[in-house]
Parts: structure tokens; sequence; C-alpha cells
């Protein structure tokens, strides 16, 4: 499949800043059954770009931006072409082994309910792969899942207690209670193409879990849809959790509030 | 508590009045120096420094209670043959401590090779997989690194804990010396002391010798504080004077296009080397504690960049975790080809069932640490806990095994000590200093000598009863033109 993504990413102050420092992670690699045809970075003021990689593997730009800074609006453009590999990821530049992922963070650390979510599959017959599944499915149906919320920093155990969040909060819930099962588990952050709305803009970019299965490597479970990714989906970056991996991580000099405004298309046409 | 049979380093084993031969000065000074005249140096040397303001807060206190730490006025001394023996050991283990964390961030040879558990370092939340790749300027990463070491007997030398992030100390190394120059010529005027007020140009040598290539025909070094609020700023301010280098905060500096600059007066000043005085966390809001106010932001990209040195570099941590400290004797003998010359303490890693069946069996007799604890908080002395203490520890071992290791409660060494009832020996501990640059490893003949005051105590930590002495290594023969 062809997919064509739009994100773009404004920040408007409420007072001129005289600085501001942003970490992206805004940029896909290639690997088997995606393939990055093109993809651009636009930022609309006088920035300093500087591309890197991090210790992820991730491919990350600071972007350095002078004041007096007003406002700061990155667009991103790319096409990727995807084929379906039922959510396993092979030939991704894997630069950490797996046992790195079974750490808690303080993002993904396990409440007790997260804990007796955790236990439900455990003692459930069949395979890690069938465990990996129902956990999936378990924290579909137990969360709702609301696209636009904001990301605050909420963790796992807060987001679980609630009964709902965004794609982060979910990603962030099953990557908890599969460390718990001693499945290396991390966040993931991403496009998806939802056919029957490619043409309206979503409030935020997505993200779900790969958890690491003996014999079949990272395998990608994405809870806010019960499904592995497949074709309609764009990985581009990894971590531990949200923080090493979320789109933008950004730090202003100066005072006032902020207001962030995120919009992403995913679609078959350019 | 049990009497153990404490080895005294100026006296011997037999604690008598006479002291061991090479001593014999030293043990008639301590004879013949009244101690009310002991006293009175003493505490004009403590003055001294509440005037420079030496203090330190102690944490865990309400108030954060801004205290100097009390001062010794016995030295501690090493012959001439123990410091080179010392420094041997210090060298090849801070070497295989470089090579490790030099593999680790890199190719990862020794997981690989099956000397220590891969989750015991990649699991570990000390190991920073972002910074995993990133080489630092001539592959250093830990340049400055207090190892402590404890002593059982003449020749029984033993490392307690490797400092390997941003180890404090030093100052009182210099400051305590200066202070017996001053109250005690005599002593000094007795045998030749090795000097340590080089220290500060060595330092200066060492960080000047890692800048970034390129950059190193005359490298502006700073040093970053957290600020005057930290408890070792004395130190941060004293060092960086000496150095003469600029103290600098966060606020002071910025990072543009991947290069560190700072502010000054005359404009912007790129930077080469940072002396951090700052715990990775609050490095860098965009790749650690995002909510922390004291970093840089781009700090880290400008370091996995090469565009500068960070001294020591970030994620250093995992090579002095307690957890990785119990594998140092293989460490050493991977990287070095050849055992560890200075061994560990006996250490039993309650993450593996035996041992802690072990530990539970014996906790009366057992210092229990918690791996990622300092400072002596989080630790459990067997011998002079009380049993309720015992079974809080047992509580949380059971709960939580792999978060704690333990060792034998080791007979310490004793050095007399000025006390209310006169000089009597106390157990002490010794963190020398180790610098390494890229023209290799320098050792101050000195370090920090750390006695516990309370008599019979092992507890030698500033914050829980601990005080200085200065720490006085004999040259082989007197100093030629004297200094």
């Amino acid at each position: 499949m062809r997919l064509f993504v739009h994100h773009r990413t404004d920040y408007r102050f409420s007072e001129p800043q005289d600085r501001v420092v942003q970490l992206l992670r805004l940029v896909p690699g290639s690997h088997i059954g995606q393939n990055v045809v093109d993809w651009r970075i636009d930022v609309d003021c006088n920035a300093r770009l500087r591309p890197g990689r991090d210790g992820f593997g991730n491919e990350t730009a600071m972007l350095y931006i002078d004041g007096p800074v007003h406002a700061v609006s990155l667009a991103v453009m790319g096409e990727v072409l995807t084929q379906d590999q039922a959510g396993m990821v092979a030939g991704a530049a894997e630069t950490l082994p797996p046992v790195l992922y079974i750490r808690a963070t303080p993002l993904t650390a396990a409440s007790e309910s997260i804990r007796a979510l955790a236990a439900e599959v455990e003692g459930a017959d069949g395979t890690a792969l069938d465990r990996a599944h129902r956990l999936m499915a378990l924290v579909h149906r137990r969360m709702r899942f609301v696209p636009g919320r904001r990301i605050d920093g909420r963790n796992a155990a807060t987001a679980y207690a609630e009964g709902e969040g965004n794609a982060a909060d979910l990603a962030h819930v099953l990557i908890a209670a599969a460390r718990r099962l001693g499945l290396p588990a991390r966040y993931v952050s991403g496009h998806v193409l939802r056919p029957a709305h490619q043409h309206e803009w979503h409030e935020a970019a997505h993200a779900w879990a790969e958890l690491h299965i003996a014999d079949f490597g990272w395998i990608g479970f994405d809870p806010t849809a019960d499904r592995c990714p497949d074709d309609h989906y764009v990985r581009v970056a990894i971590g531990l959790d949200h923080r090493d991996a979320a789109p933008v991580s950004g730090t202003r000099t100066g005072g006032g509030s902020e207001v962030l405004d995120v919009g992403v298309r995913v679609g078959i046409e350019g | 508590m049990g009497k153990r049979a404490a080895f005294d380093e100026i006296r011997g084993h037999e604690g008598g009045d006479a002291a061991r031969p090479e001593f014999a000065a030293l043990g008639s000074w301590i004879r013949d120096t009244p101690p009310a005249e002991l006293n009175r140096r003493q505490q004009a040397a403590e003055a001294a420094f509440r005037q420079l303001g030496i203090t330190f807060a102690v944490y865990g206190e309400a108030e954060a209670a801004e205290r100097i730490i009390p001062f010794d006025i016995v030295p501690r001394v090493f012959t001439a043959p123990e410091w080179a023996r010392l420094s041997e050991g210090l060298v090849q283990r801070v070497v295989a401590i470089n090579a490790f964390l030099d593999d680790v961030y890199g190719a990862r040879r020794i997981i690989a090779d099956g000397v220590v558990p891969p989750e015991l370092i990649l699991a570990n939340p000390q190991f920073r997989p972002v910074l995993a790749g990133a080489r630092p300027p001539h592959g250093i990463f830990a340049h400055i690194c207090g190892i402590d070491l404890v002593r059982t007997g003449p020749e029984e030398f033993f490392v307690l804990e490797d400092n390997a992030r941003t180890p404090s100390g030093v100052s009182y190394m210099l400051e305590n010396r200066e202070a017996m120059l001053r109250l005690c010529p005599e002593l000094f005027e007795l045998f030749p002391v090795a000097p340590v007020d080089d220290y500060p140009d060595a330092l200066h040598g060492t960080l000047r010798s890692v800048a970034p290539r390129g950059r190193s025909s005359n490298p502006v070094c700073v040093l970053l504080t957290p600020g005057h609020f930290n408890s070792a700023f004395y130190e941060h301010s004293f060092l960086a004077d000496s150095m003469g280098i600029e103290l600098v905060e966060a606020a002071d500096l910025v990072v543009d296009d991947d290069i560190v600059w700072m502010k000054t007066i005359e404009g912007l000043v790129r930077v080469d080397v940072i002396y951090r005085r700052l715990d990775d966390d609050y490095l860098d809001p965009l790749v650690f504690l995002p909510e922390s106010v004291l970093g840089v932001p781009g700090l880290v990209s400008a370091y996995m960049a090469g565009n500068v040195t960070l001294v020591n570099a970030p994620g250093t941590g995992i090579a002095d975790d307690k957890a990785i400290y119990s594998y140092m004797p293989e460490i050493v003998k991977y990287y070095t080809g050849s055992e560890a010359k200075l061994p560990n303490v006996e250490t039993w890693r309650c993450r593996e069932p035996d041992c802690l069946r072990y530990v539970l069996d014996n906790l009366s007799d057992l210092v229990v640490k918690l791996v990622d604890g300092s400072g002596g908080y989080g630790m459990l002395v067997g011998p002079t806990a009380t049993r309720h203490e015992i079974e809080c520890f047992r509580a949380a071992l059971v709960a939580e095994p792999h978060r704690y290791i333990a060792q034998p409660t080791l007979a310490l060494s004793t050095v007399p000590t000025l006390t209310e009832q006169g000089v009597a020996p106390r157990h002490v501990d010794f963190r020398p200093f180790v610098l390494s640059g890229a023209d290799g490893v320098t050792i101050v003949p000195g370090g920090l000598t750390r006695v516990a005051l309370r008599e019979g105590s092992l507890v030698v930590n500033s914050s829980q009863g601990g005080g200085t002495k200065d720490s006085l290594i004999l040259l082989d023969r007197p100093q030629r033109g004297g200094r």
C-alpha cells in the first residue's frame, strides 16, 4: 500500500520566547514491509536542524530556533510503501537486544491492578503469542480509547485506573503488563491509516506496543484497535516508553504559556 | 557487639602503645603532643573550615542543616611501598572501568562472552539506552573516579565501592593538607610527605587532554554546578578557582547547532570540556528528566555529536552500580588480562537464591546494602542493628531480593584519633581520586580518609557521624629542593 502522511505540529506562545530547542523523532526508517519513498520536514521559521541518531536507532533531529519566537510550525510530509507482515518487525535497525526492554520505567511501572491484569493471562494455557494477543484484547476491552486526549505525563497505572486514555496510555498499560509476564515490550510512535477517515485531520500521532516473542521476534500489538499492525501502519520511533519515542520533546526559554495543536492525516492519495 | 581485633595502621595488630617501626616518628609525635594542644589545633582547623564555608547538608533532615564535617588532627599515613602497590591496583581498576564502559555502550562483547548476565547491565536503570553507540572523545568515559578502599591488615586492602559518576570529597584532601601544614608543620619535618597541591593542575591537564579532536590546541573547560544550594558547592567553586576555569550554572550555557556556548559579557564563547557536577538525570531535559530546570537543552545531542566532552560522560553509573560491583573481579580480568590487584570485599548477590538463603540466615553478622542506595542510607549493619531493624530488612529482602547485596562486616583498620578521652583507635576508609585522560592515568598521592568518630562504629559517612583526616603518603627519600 502507498501511504501519504501529513503530520503538522504547531506551537503558539502567549509571549515571545527567547529560544526554542526541540528534539524531533519524526523520521521513519525503512525495514521489511516499510519502504520510505520520500520524507520531508519543514519548519516555518529561521531554524537550524541537526540530524542525528539515538541509542534506540531512531533518526532524530535537533531543532534550534533563536528568539523572539512567537510560534513554531513543523510540517512533515512523507510517502511510504507498506506491506502486511502480520505485525512482525524484521530488518529494522535493532541497536539493543530485547532484554533491555524488560525494565520498568516511571511511565510503565505496574500497579496492583496492572499486575492483576497480567495475572489474568499468565495462568491461561497457550503460547507466549497467545498470551500477548489475549493481553492486547483485555487492554482494548478495559480501556476506552480517547484519541484526542493530550499527553500529560500520565503513567500506565493512572491511565488504567481511569479506564480510558489516548494511544500512548493504552500502549503503556499493555507494555507494563507484558513486562510483568517477562515479555520484553517497547513503545512505538507512528501513524495509521483509518480508511473511513482518511481525509480528516486527526488530533494526534498514533502509538502502540511491540512485544518480543521467542521464535518470532518483535511483533506489533495495537491495543486501541485490538489488532497487529499491518500495511496501514507506519512505524516511526521506538523506546522504553513515550518519553523515548515522542514525536517532539521540546523546551523553551521565555515566559507565558503555550498552545499545542497537532494534526495528522494519513491517506492513500498524496 | 562482638569484639573484633582490628588492625591499627600505626600500632599494628597488637594495638599496644608502640608504633610499627616505620611509623615510630609519628608514634612519638602522637605520644608527645599533649591532647589539649591537639585539641586546640583541631579546633583552629575546624574554625577555618567553617569560615571557608566547607559545609555539607545532611539529606533527610527536615531543615537540611548545614554542617562542617568534623576534622581529626591525627593524620593517617601510608608508606611509599604501600602506596606503590595501591596505585598499581587503582590504575588497573580504573582502566578496566573505562574499558567496560566503552564496551557496554559499544559492542557489548562482555555480554556476548557471558562474563556478566545481560539483564544486569541492560535492564539496569543505570544503563542509559539512549546513549548506546555514542563514544566520547578519546574513548574515555570515567575521567574522575573515587575508589573507596578499606583495609583489614598490613597487606589487606579491598575495594568497597567504585564511584564513577561525580565523586566528591577531593577538596577535603586539599584543605585538610593545608590545615595540617599550617597547624602541625613539625610533622612534615619528621618525614618527607608527597605533596597533594598539584591536584588542580593534574585535573586541569586531564580535562584539557580529553577535549574533542580539532579543539585540542586551547580548549575551553568549565565546571558546571547545580548551584550554591548543592551540598558540595564549596568544592565546585574551590576547584573551578584553583584551576582558573569558569564556574557555570545551566543558565550560563546554551546549545546551538549541537555546539555548546557559554554566555559571557563579551558574547558567546565555545565550550569544549564540561566538568559537570550535576547528575545525569538533570543534564538535559530533552533526554533525561523533562521536569528538570537545572539542565541544558541539547547538551546530550552535543555530546553524542562529539562536539563537547562531558566529564564524566553520562551513563557511567552502570560501572559503579552495586550489582555490577560483585562482577568487578571478572570485569578487571576480562579487560586487563590479569587478576585484580585490588580485591573486592566478598559479596553475596541476593538475586541468587543460594546467596539469599545464606544472607537471611546470617543477617546479624552481615552488612546489607541496596544496590542503588548511597551515603549509608538503605543499609543494614547487622552486628549493631536492633532486632526490629533486622526484621524490617528481612521482609524487604524477601520482597525484592534483586535490590540487595550483602557483605561480611569487616574488621576495618583503625587509626589513632583524637577523642574526648584522648587519642584512641577509630575505624577508617580511604577514597583516592584517579584521573584518566588522553595522556594516561594520574593519581595524586593522597585522598580522602573518612573516620567513624563514634567508638566501635564502622559507618564513616559524613551524614552519619563520620569525620575526615589528612592522608599522608610518605616519600621513599627526602624530597630535594623542598616546597
